[in-house]
């Protein structure tokens, strides 16, 4: 009679579990191709709401550094590695270094580079565009370079950035390093940084840091 | 600016040829092998421009009304571009040879003299070249960075190329000779009031402005120089 339970059960139970079980895959799986986006398609997007919010938001116009900045924060840095970067800049002096030093230089060259881009955000004008114009690798590459360009005025800006593939970044891509007019930021960084390690080790680069920060924001 | 006899020039740019291939160094920056020197340049640099150039350049900004501001841009621009069509040609860079040929007629033409950039309303993108872009484009190393009195950062090779530069500035042949230096004192104002943001900007963001500035102008230039879109990007990020 057991046997007999299970031979009627099996058949149905096996076709709703494989039901299940597809639908499961395709929901986990949806999403994730949803997001997944190809990394030119995934930074002209970023580009164009950026450029659109250039346009729009009266922060934008008063070139208020607070609004700006929580611009870029809210916006920009939720595609950004800001831990990959830190740790670029840094160089070898990273690894040896504390998890809570670790910490507090992410945060201040986060308050540093915010100020950068909110400030050259400011000087953008409404006529321009940011055109991408392709990236180098293939789709299923885990790093690639993404180009660029700044158009409307006389001359076009090259922009470039350097993406890795990560599913749980809100656009499937997170940004490592960008490049403007042929200069990689994080690389012009980490002779600024080496600098204040070799003169003053680690906890002199966060002091530095701070203190900049601090001079900044009073402006 | 200096007057000088042909075989000075040519001596200054024999010198400074040299100095493109000198790559010894004693520790610190190879890119940057004169750099105690370099840096004590800069700091000159920086005194003029905080006492002289950067307050000249700020009452410009702010009292020189807009429409003669693009004006003046514009036609310095366009004198450029002349140059650029040149070194472009030189480069055998059919595309933007011509897109800056095209602004340079338009601008000249319908542009009054240049006064007006019609060529960038009709969507002519500008290609700035110059003669030291040329030479590094077909296989001249930059050689070591030096910060010229005055004229900022440089490099032994573009330095060099600076003597044929100014040959090929159209400016250079206007006389009386009044008018012409009231002229490049004019262009000298209005390319300082164009930086004037950017500056505020490296104070804010470098820790130490010799250096990133260095660092940045590097990079650029390698990238102005180098054939088509930036392929090896890789050989950068090791380089640094």
């Amino acid at each position: 009679m057991f046997h007999q339970r299970i031979a009627i059960l099996t058949p149905w139970f096996h076709r709703v579990i494989n039901t299940w079980l597809w639908v499961a895959v395709a929901a986990i799986g949806l999403p994730a191709h949803a997001s997944q986006q190809a990394p030119d398609a995934f930074m002209q997007q970023l580009s164009n709401e950026l450029m659109e919010v250039v346009r729009k938001d009266p922060a934008v116009k008063s070139g208020d550094m607070q609004k700006l900045a929580n611009l870029v924060d809210t916006r920009v840095l939720p595609n950004v590695n800001f831990q990959r970067m830190t740790a670029s800049a840094v160089g070898p002096a990273w690894r040896k270094a504390t998890p809570e030093q670790q910490k507090r230089l992410q945060e201040e060259f986060k308050m540093l580079l915010v100020r950068s881009y909110a400030g050259a955000l400011s000087q953008a004008k409404d006529t321009q565009t940011i055109v991408v114009k392709g990236f180098k690798g293939s789709a299923e590459d885990n790093e690639v370079v993404v180009r660029s360009e700044i158009r409307g005025g006389n001359e076009p800006i090259p922009l470039d950035y350097r993406l890795e593939k990560n599913p749980d970044a809100p656009g499937g891509w997170l940004i490592y390093n960008f490049n403007i007019l042929g200069v990689w930021l994080v690389d012009n960084y980490r002779t600024q940084f080496s600098q204040e390690i070799n003169a003053k080790g680690v906890d002199g680069l966060i002091a530095t840091l701070a203190e900049r920060n601090k001079s900044n924001s009073r402006k | 600016m200096l007057r000088l006899t042909s075989t000075l020039r040519l001596c200054l740019a024999a010198l400074l040829l040299a100095l493109v291939g000198c790559a010894s160094t004693s520790g610190g920056n190879p890119l940057d092998p004169f750099e105690a020197t370099n840096r004590k340049i800069d700091a000159f640099n920086e005194s003029v421009d905080q006492a002289v150039l950067k307050p000249v350049a700020k009452s410009y900004q702010d009292y020189t009304p807009n429409l003669l501001q693009t004006t003046v841009k514009n036609f310095f621009g366009n004198l450029r571009d002349m140059w650029s069509v040149v070194n472009n040609g030189l480069q055998l860079k059919p595309k933007e040879t011509v897109e800056t040929g095209a602004r340079v007629v338009v601008n000249s033409t319908i542009g009054l003299y240049g006064l007006i950039d019609v060529g960038t309303h009709m969507g002519l993108q500008r290609h700035t070249a110059d003669f030291g872009q040329t030479l590094g484009y077909w296989g001249m190393p930059a050689g070591p960075y030096v910060v010229l009195p005055l004229l900022g950062p440089s490099t032994a090779r573009d330095t060099a190329a600076l003597l044929v530069d100014r040959h090929g500035d159209p400016w250079g042949q206007i006389n009386p000779v009044a008018s012409r230096n009231q002229g490049i004192a004019l262009r000298l104002v209005d390319k300082r009031a164009q930086f004037l943001g950017m500056d505020d900007r490296l104070n804010e963001v470098a820790l130490d402005k010799y250096s990133f500035v260095r660092d940045a102008y590097l990079q650029k230039r390698r990238a102005e120089v180098r054939r088509g879109p930036p392929s090896d990007v890789d050989e950068l990020e090791e380089k640094q």
